[in-house]
């Protein structure tokens, strides 16, 4: 048996609920006993637009949360911005509809072993995944403070009961529509100096986890982010996915963010050779 | 079901099925093993393994289009020390049937790799892609040429002997495909696979440029199917003892028999891998009942059907 994709796993799951969220749809989906293997960070691939679809690509979406018992069983959460057309179809999927799903898939986020200080930065809906992890970090004893941003207030997703998990949360956006004005990383190095931030856990815009690693590279920070590359298969064999990573023997690698990620280390991607030929 | 012979041969290489995967299209075989035994199918179609590692085209790589997609990898590999080293031994160990691809930069590279591959065990055929659309230079695409197209094959066939069949595949943008597959079969080439994806291109209205980071990408998937059976039908007709792996959009076991019906001795899956993980081993199963429902005993009866006068 292969360590690649070991908990993966290709099912037919049901559409237990779906609802607009502003501007993004919470769908929750049945999947059984699979849910326990669900880490904050995985991410799964879903075909869309049914069998006689010209859409020949599954579509990736991270896991913003599990349930490992809810009355419908094992549940994951998904947010989704209806996009391109394999979302929209998506997000039109109600209650009781059945969809071919590959969970979990890729790397998850590290856990801290010490109930450490951390700082969660989420940008746009990316922020979903991350109230997951904040429950995960809480229970952990972290003090979990987050950040998150947009470029406008409609595309910040801040659900109440996700709130509950952290600490503190300070909302920045570019129109100064909700919060305050300006990027999600400019208060990241003040935060930084002020408190002792172990960890910052990141999943947003490529451009905001290169600023994120810009300011925490050469401190003691460890930066793990959940990536984002246009992938095809999202089970490594299509080698669409990929980013250029700094190896320990000292090349860079372009390593596949479907099974070498989505979650990296921050400090080890080689983020302006990102989209470049190495 | 009644007893069916499903077994095919490309060149000396038996194999108990006649599906393949599609190079390029299952990575080292770890990916997809979590979803298929890789025993069960008629052989894995390595990824096209070039002399030294290769980083590969940048990013973006992938543009979903109706009914396909468009990749530009660059042929993204380890090199050929270390894919004999961790990824032969992998497959030999899960049992799969190997064909091993490769892909050079000039005409001694592919003699080089034929060189190093002589002495390993394990391998059933060897692709030889002269016809990779993602390289820097289009000139690079020797199967455009075919007199560069015979060169690489005529230096494959010396180097590797006589024991190893070479599959040499072809693209299907040319304008004479079947004096290219001649000229490839008449330098040493066992059998063809056709066809290689077909060059294409994505404007992103967005930025306004083209879409992918290498400009132009390989069409593939249902898209590219009906130019695959033609290709196929085409140079079956013309060389019908030349066995032919197709590969060009297959996803259904429907579609594989097309190929078959027009001269295709194995199908290779490839895109429809990506959408599904388990499709190989549906399209061998749907295939098997295809073949029984129609009455044949032997998948060879139906290699090139479509070929036979309408009395028959």
């Amino acid at each position: 048996m292969s360590l690649i994709n070991k908990n993966a796993t290709n099912v037919r799951a049901l559409v237990v609920s779906n609802k607009r969220v502003g501007q993004y749809f919470q769908l929750i989906i049945s999947i059984g006993d699979l849910a326990e293997n669900c880490k904050p960070g995985n991410f799964v691939a879903i075909n869309v637009g049914g069998d006689s679809s010209r859409m020949v690509l599954r579509r990736a979406f991270a896991i913003s949360r599990v349930s490992t018992n809810s009355l419908n069983g094992g549940t994951m959460e998904l947010i989704v911005a209806p996009h391109g057309q394999g979302s929209k179809w998506l997000c039109n999927q109600g209650e009781g509809a059945e969809l071919d799903v590959i969970v979990p898939l890729g790397t998850a986020f590290g856990i801290p072993t010490e109930p450490v200080h951390v700082l969660l930065v989420g940008g746009g809906y990316g922020s979903a995944p991350l109230f997951g992890l904040a429950e995960l970090l809480n229970a952990k004893g972290c003090r979990v403070d987050m950040l998150l941003g947009a470029s406008t207030g409609s595309k910040i997703y801040a659900p109440m009961e996700g709130k509950r998990a952290v600490n503190s949360l300070r909302i920045y956006t570019e129109d100064s529509s909700m919060g305050q004005g300006g990027r999600v990383t400019d208060p990241i190095p003040q935060v930084i100096a002020d408190s002792e931030i172990a960890v910052i856990y990141s999943c947003g815009p490529m451009a905001m986890l290169s600023a994120i690693d810009s300011i925490t590279r050469g401190t003691d920070v460890v930066h793990q982010c959940a990536v984002e590359e246009s992938m095809a298969c999202g089970i490594g064999i299509c080698m669409t996915c990929v980013i250029p990573v700094m190896q320990p023997e000292g090349n860079i690698a372009m390593l596949r963010t479907c099974i070498d990620g989505p979650v990296m280390d921050g400090s080890v991607v080689e983020w302006d050779k990102v989209g470049k030929a190495l | 079901m009644s007893a069916l012979d499903f077994s095919t041969t490309l060149g000396n290489a038996w194999f108990p099925a006649p599906t393949f995967t599609a190079s390029g299209c299952a990575s080292s075989g770890r990916e997809l093993a979590q979803f298929i035994d890789l025993s069960s199918i008629g052989g894995v179609v390595t990824k096209s393994i070039m002399n030294k590692a290769r980083s590969g085209r940048p990013t973006p790589r992938m543009a979903e289009t109706p009914s396909g997609m468009l990749n530009s990898i660059g042929l993204q590999g380890p090199g050929i020390e270390s894919f004999i080293a961790k990824d032969i031994p992998y497959l030999i160990d899960q049992k799969a049937r190997i064909i091993v691809s490769i892909a050079g930069e000039t005409v001694e590279e592919y003699s080089v790799l034929a060189r190093k591959l002589r002495a390993v065990s394990g391998i059933s055929a060897i692709e030889v892609n002269i016809s990779c659309p993602n390289v820097e230079n289009r000139g690079l695409v020797f199967a455009c040429d075919p007199e560069a197209s015979r060169k690489v094959i005529d230096g494959v066939r010396r180097t590797i002997g006589g024991e190893l069949p070479i599959i040499a595949k072809l693209s299907p943008d040319v304008t004479d495909l079947v004096s290219i597959a001649r000229g490839v079969v008449d330098a040493g080439a066992d059998a063809l696979a056709l066809i290689n994806t077909v060059l294409g291109m994505v404007i992103n209205l967005d930025t306004m440029r083209p879409h992918l980071g290498g400009k132009t990408g390989g069409l593939s998937g249902p898209a590219i199917r009906p130019i695959a059976v033609r290709a196929v039908y085409q140079v079956h007709a013309a060389m019908p003892q030349v066995p032919i792996l197709a590969m060009g959009g297959v996803s259904t076991g429907r579609d594989a028999l097309e190929m078959i019906a027009a001269g295709a001795s194995g199908v290779s899956i490839g895109t429809a891998s990506f959408g599904n993980p388990h499709a190989i081993i549906a399209i061998q199963d749907e295939l098997k009942h295809l073949l029984v429902s129609k009455g044949f005993t032997s998948l060879r009866d139906a290699i090139g059907f479509a070929h036979r006068p309408e009395s028959e």
